[in-house]
């Protein structure tokens, strides 16, 4: 596959002063020559079609090296044969470590901003440690430029008895391209708290995969798509219980207007020896155009007797009574119905810990809405 | 006259369930609607409100002189008719106040009145929840999720006040409530009872009436009213009986 790809990468490589990191480089992209980007031949990537995206040409503005040290282990074990935008983010990637030392707890929280600039193409790659028993808020937000395109993963580990919250952003503009990879390992005791905000791309999609690796973890991976116009966003999403004794929690919504195509695909594992297992999965979607279409599949796959599983989708319209209860009131039409999807989506905003960006996402999607309420 | 129903023929789902009805309402009455299950009282509300499920066949309904059922439902609401539900919706992610601020402000600026900003409709607000009890710390939450039935009823009353109707229909806020709930929702309505206004207590109990008196009881048995009286009227109902009443009907 000669794309622009090989081109910069042929000429940015030559740069990598890192040997380990020049073969990783080198053995990414070999796989993204390979495969090229995912078709909707293959089963994960069925109602997402990333033709539009493959036949676009993006810059790239430079190729950052690295000191690998220590990180060589957690980096190897990033999932570089997921698809070809992992493929292609390992070779591209642009490295950063964030380790949140041992027994500390961060009173603020750590802002990771990204964005990309018009007609260029970024990858960013972080690494994020917590320690055993520390404990952290991690805010990753993706504001984006039109006919940009932004790969970006995020690998972390949560170490023992570890607090991990992590805010996913996705503000990119309607014109933009977008893939995110979210890998997750919980540790013993230790707990992951999610919520992943998809309101921006033309096109996006954001694999999420969450393991636990020892028991008594708990995660909650939350989410909201919010898509207008003919922007289209697929989510999938892996949370596995390979250990006994742990605990996950999963409600993504999904509010779609006009013309917008929206895609969850949630799997849960509980595999042979999870028993104790605690999974509960929700996935609801408010449809407000009879244009607009969502496909969903929530997936449980349970291999042991001794556990807790419940799963549910729902694809619907505003209620009825609903709606004549708040006209009762005086509310043009319009306006309840907007008020009603807003209260909708504020399920997933109001979990929000941070009282900023809490706000802006309230601001964002009254905007959206054309709601003026007070804050 | 502020209400005048004539005639009024309607239903829901092709099933004719008022059958002449006929209702006059001034400014400063109370007017209390009884009647058994079935009779057709839920229907009549519903069709005030404009629920647009319900389907008038014919007759007709003057507010204020001026034909209701060509209006929709939050026109309505801005002119003036208020219904409390027998079963107050929740409204997830917003709340009590944001709520109330908008509809009063739609309100106001169809009638050509100022805003009032948060500040401003926050003293509203806490000089409104006094009327039913209220604690402050309800403005907060969001609408009626969570809320016990006697909350929601008193919330019902709360957006009563706010909005000032000159119609308001109660229906069955009665149900569903401990003495002391309803108590405290009686009191709020009686509080809110002026010269200016009207209230149409819909209820299939005696019980709410020894709380808020009405001037007229209308008693309606398959779909029309069949005999009005005063307020001692609902004393006999509760006496003799529904039966008493619905042979009149047939």
């Amino acid at each position: 596959m000669d794309t622009t790809f090989t081109e910069q990468f042929r000429e940015l490589i030559k740069g990598e002063k890192s040997g380990v990191l020049r073969e990783l480089r080198e053995r990414a992209f070999a796989a993204f020559t390979a495969t090229g980007f995912p078709t909707p031949k293959l089963e994960d990537w069925k109602y997402t079609n990333t033709a539009q995206l493959a036949n676009s040409g993006f810059q790239i503005l430079d190729l950052k090296s690295f000191d690998i040290g220590d990180d060589e282990e957690l980096l190897a074990r990033f999932g570089t044969q997921r698809n070809g935008f992992t493929a292609l983010n390992l070779a591209f990637a642009d490295i950063k470590v964030i380790r949140i030392a041992r027994e500390t707890s961060l009173d603020e929280p750590i802002d990771l901003s990204i964005a990309a600039g018009e007609g260029t193409a970024i990858f960013p790659h972080f690494l994020v440690v917590a320690e055993a028993g520390s404990k952290a808020t991690i805010v990753e937000t993706y504001d984006s430029a039109a006919g940009s395109f932004t790969d970006t993963a995020i690998q972390i580990v949560v170490e023992d008895n570890a607090r991990l919250e992590h805010y996913r952003v996705q503000r990119d503009s309607p014109e933009a391209f977008h893939y995110g990879v979210t890998e997750v390992s919980v540790g013993p005791g230790s707990s992951y708290d999610s919520t992943n905000i998809e309101l921006g791309g033309r096109l996006s999609r954001h694999d999420i995969e969450v393991k636990f690796t020892a028991e008594g973890g708990e995660a909650w991976v939350d989410g909201l798509y919010m898509l207008n116009g003919s922007q289209h966003h697929d989510t999938h999403s892996i949370i596995d219980h390979t250990v006994p004794n742990c605990t996950s929690h999963q409600t993504y919504k999904g509010v779609l207007n006009d013309k917008s195509r929206g895609v969850f695909n949630g799997k849960v594992f509980v595999r042979e020896n999870a028993h104790g297992t605690d999974a509960q999965q929700s996935n609801k979607n408010l449809l407000l155009s009879s244009d607009a279409r969502v496909d969903t599949k929530p997936q449980l796959e349970i291999f042991n007797d001794d556990v807790k599983c419940s799963h549910g989708a729902t694809v619907g319209q505003l209620e009825d009574e609903e709606l004549f209860y708040l006209l009762t009131r005086g509310l043009p039409e319009a306006l309840a119905r907007n008020l009603l999807t807003y209260g909708f989506a504020e399920e997933i905003i109001n979990k929000i810990g941070i009282d900023g960006i809490k706000f802006d996402l309230d601001q964002a999607v009254l905007n959206r809405l054309s709601v003026a309420i007070d804050r | 006259m502020l209400l005048e129903v004539k005639n009024l023929h309607a239903g829901i789902e092709g099933k004719e369930i008022l059958k002449g009805l006929n209702l006059q309402v001034n400014r400063g009455e109370v007017h209390a609607i009884m009647g058994p299950n079935g009779s057709g009282k839920s229907t009549l509300s519903k069709v005030l409100a404009g629920h647009p499920s319900y389907e008038v066949i014919s007759g007709e309904v003057l507010f204020e002189d001026k034909n209701l059922l060509e209006l929709e439902p939050d026109e309505r609401a801005r002119e003036g008719i208020f219904m409390a539900f027998q079963y107050p919706v929740e409204v997830p992610g917003v709340s009590n106040s944001q709520f109330l601020r908008l509809v009063y402000n739609q309100k106001a600026v169809h009638h050509g009145r100022e805003e009032l900003d948060p500040l401003e409709f926050n003293d509203y607000l806490k000089e409104k929840a006094k009327i039913v009890e209220m604690d402050p710390q309800f403005f907060k939450r969001s609408v009626n999720e969570g809320f016990s039935g006697g909350e929601k009823k008193r919330n019902e009353i709360l957006q009563m006040a706010v909005l000032e109707p000159k119609l308001a229909v109660l229906d069955e806020t009665d149900s569903g409530l401990d003495i002391d709930a309803l108590r405290i929702v009686a009191e709020g309505v009686n509080k809110l009872r002026s010269d200016d206004n009207a209230i149409i207590l819909v209820t299939h109990y005696q019980r709410l009436l020894n709380f808020i008196v009405p001037d007229v009881v209308h008693v309606l048995a398959n779909g029309r009213i069949v005999k009005e009286g005063g307020k001692e009227l609902a004393l006999e109902l509760e006496e003799k009986g529904y039966d008493w009443v619905k042979g009149a009907a047939r």
